[in-house]
């Protein structure tokens, strides 16, 4: 019995054959292939990718289907594949502004350089679910030669057309006076945060973290939390080429190209004594096609910049400890759901202590009552 | 790294394992003080042990005996999981027997048998910040460790008196290192609190999460935190162990039916083990 109650061994190698089964599912339907998954749920791939700090849809293909779908679990499964990988160097930084562009829109303007590109987007479907998909489902539909045509090869950015006309604040904002000097980009992955973070640092703690956080942080900021009147100034989705100097060669050489999204919020003029009004910004950028998670980036960068920008923090979003402690859903998983590990030592000592306090009180009534 | 290729030994890359030792030597140096490290991310979850893993497997070598253990019991599922971890990934020898053991990792106990200087305690670590649930910024708790501005955990401990009679933390109960840092001893019932006070072996604290890695050097002053007129006590039992009778060990209660049966046990089982005279559970 005593025995029975500690679990053990056995107890954990029968959770993992069960878990096994339960993955494969009924064994008369075939099994799901990871290309599958690669080519068909390619926005759950490309979630698992960012937050998994990780780009190869393979294996985060891989990744989901190990994790029966569960999208935070399979990001784990990417970040502890990630940490054993060595560090060769750092890319040099891509350029937004030359991407390959599938998608491109703008609510701040109805027609710009380079034109608005809708794209693969959910945003004008109707969300009526579509028999045909039961079955075999609809054959690919043929995609019009008028609508092929590739986009302009240089997409001006919307925020530096508003940078020219010096409506708009540089890209690094006021924290370029910050600046530690050395130019390097922070890695939290390497450096352990220290509170305050500089914007590199913070930027990458959203890049990696919970979409759904996120999502519901840059919403609290919409609904007065921190308001910043946040316009869309530009969502972008495309391939860019990364480049790497190895050191051997000292020039910079293309080893990849990877899709990425981008958005840049404008949001609210500041202007001081030395500075007329200026709008500022608010940055995301994800992996694949996130654009949910970049524009909720954008919006809590953008919360965060409340002590650069002389405004007085009041809303969570606008709490960089709060915020940047919190993001990271493996993080945050492992924590809560650890209180399934067993506490029988910790909670004896409050049952003990609860106990005596109780019994102090019982005999201090019956004290009275004498 | 090719796909499918194994692991360096006991999982990290030697320069993480450089980076962590660096750490743990700082920590060893300032006992009692929190040290940042770059943590890295384990496969398994934060808050299972990722911090006392990556102390572990840094002060690991092959000729290491490992003990892990989970409520003092080393049959628990999450320190079997650990300890098949390194057997896996490291391929070191591994014991239940305190004695026979170097390297022990735990998450919360002490083990009942007294350790030697030739052993290494590793805590799993959740919370290393013993003025986090008194202030939560970090920015301030570190601020008032580096003044040693510690009155707002007695003005705790004082209230926790005049509310209840008694000081209310029973277990990670907050001890005061080489005079100096006041410390989470991680979630170790205050029964275990003595044994640190110079304690023969090495006891490093890994907090993966929060990345943070502390230590106690061998034969270190560790205070509990208390008053002149309500001195620090540890939790008694009325019953001896069910199974070995030890008077002496920390029990866990086990509820044996549904009409208020229980019995009390060793949590440590090695201990209660070696007593009974029977081999291994």
């Amino acid at each position: 019995m005593y025995v029975a109650v500690k679990g053990g061994e056995k107890a954990i190698d029968t959770a993992h054959d069960l878990l096994a089964k339960e993955r494969r599912g009924n064994p008369d339907i075939p099994e799901i292939a990871t290309a599958q998954i690669a080519e068909q749920l390619t926005l759950a791939v490309d979630r698992v990718m960012s937050e998994g700090s990780l780009y190869d849809r393979g294996l985060a293909a891989l990744a989901i289907k190990q994790a029966r779908g569960d999208l935070i679990e399979a990001i784990f499964l990417i970040r502890a594949y990630r940490t054993t990988m060595p560090r060769f160097g750092y890319s040099e930084p891509v350029e937004t502004s030359r991407m390959t562009i599938r998608r491109r829109i703008s609510a701040t303007y109805k027609d710009l350089p380079g034109g608005q590109i809708l794209g693969p987007t959910f945003d004008y479907t109707h969300r009526l679910l579509d028999f045909n998909l039961e079955t075999e489902g609809p054959a690919q539909p043929e995609i019009g030669s008028s609508v092929s045509r590739p986009a302009d090869a240089h997409m001006p950015r919307v925020l530096d057309l508003l940078g020219k006309e010096g409506l708009m604040e540089p890209p690094d904002g006021a924290s370029a006076a910050r600046d530690n000097g050395d130019g390097k980009v922070g890695d939290l992955t390497r450096e352990p945060v220290s509170f305050p973070a500089d914007r590199d640092v913070r930027l990458q703690n959203l890049a990696r973290g919970d979409e759904g956080f996120l999502l519901a942080l840059g919403y609290s900021t919409q609904r007065g939390y921190g308001r910043n009147h946040p316009f869309a100034g530009e969502v972008r989705m495309g391939e860019v080429r990364v480049e790497f100097v190895p050191e051997e060669l000292g020039f910079a050489i293309e080893i990849s190209e990877i899709t990425l999204t981008e958005c840049e919020m404008v949001t609210q003029f500041k202007g001081s004594k030395d500075v007329p009004p200026q709008f500022t910004r608010g940055y995301g950028l994800a992996f694949g096609h996130c654009e949910r998670k970049t524009m909720s980036m954008a919006l809590v960068d953008r919360a965060l910049r409340a002590d650069e920008l002389g405004e007085e923090r009041q809303a969570p979003a606008q709490d960089e400890e709060f915020v940047l402690s919190h993001s990271d859903n493996i993080q945050a998983t492992g924590f809560v759901e650890h209180l399934k590990l067993p506490h029988y030592v910790d909670f004896q000592s409050e049952l003990e202590l609860l106990r005596k306090m109780r019994a102090e009180i019982a005999k201090a009534h019956v004290e009275a009552a004498e | 790294m090719t796909r499918g290729q194994t692991y360096n030994f006991a999982y990290l890359d030697e320069q993480t394992k450089r980076m962590i030792r660096r750490a743990i030597l700082k920590a060893v140096a300032i006992p009692g003080y929190q040290v940042p490290f770059a943590s890295r991310e384990m496969p398994m979850p934060y808050g299972w042990g990722t911090g006392g893993v990556q102390v572990t497997a840094s002060v690991l070598g092959h000729d290491d005996v490992l003990k892990v253990i989970d409520q003092g019991a080393d049959d628990t599922t999450n320190a079997v999981s650990i300890r098949k971890f390194f057997q896996k990934t490291a391929g070191v020898e591994t014991t239940t027997e305190t004695a026979n053991a170097s390297v022990i990792q735990t998450r919360h106990r002490i083990p009942e048998e007294e350790l030697r200087a030739d052993q290494i305690l590793v805590y799993q670590v959740p919370i290393p910040e013993p003025l986090r649930f008194l202030e939560p910024r970090e920015t301030e708790t570190r601020t008032m460790h580096a003044l040693e501005e510690y009155g707002l955990m007695h003005v705790k401990l004082y209230e926790d008196i005049s509310r209840h009679g008694h000081i209310a933390t029973t277990y990670a109960y907050p001890v005061r290192v080489n005079a100096r840092y006041i410390m989470d001893p991680s979630p170790i019932p205050k029964f275990d609190n003595p044994k640190m006070h110079r304690m023969a072996a090495l006891q490093l604290f890994g907090a993966g999460r929060e990345k943070r890695i502390y230590a106690i050097p061998p034969y270190t002053q560790v205070h509990s935190l208390d008053f002149e007129d309500h001195p620090f006590e540890v939790q008694q039992w009325d019953q001896a162990c069910a199974i070995c009778g030890a008077e002496v060990s920390f029990l866990d209660e086990i509820i044996t039916d549904d009409a208020g049966g229980r019995m009390f046990v060793c949590s440590d089982t090695d201990f209660c083990n070696k007593r009974s005279g029977s081999t291994a559970a």
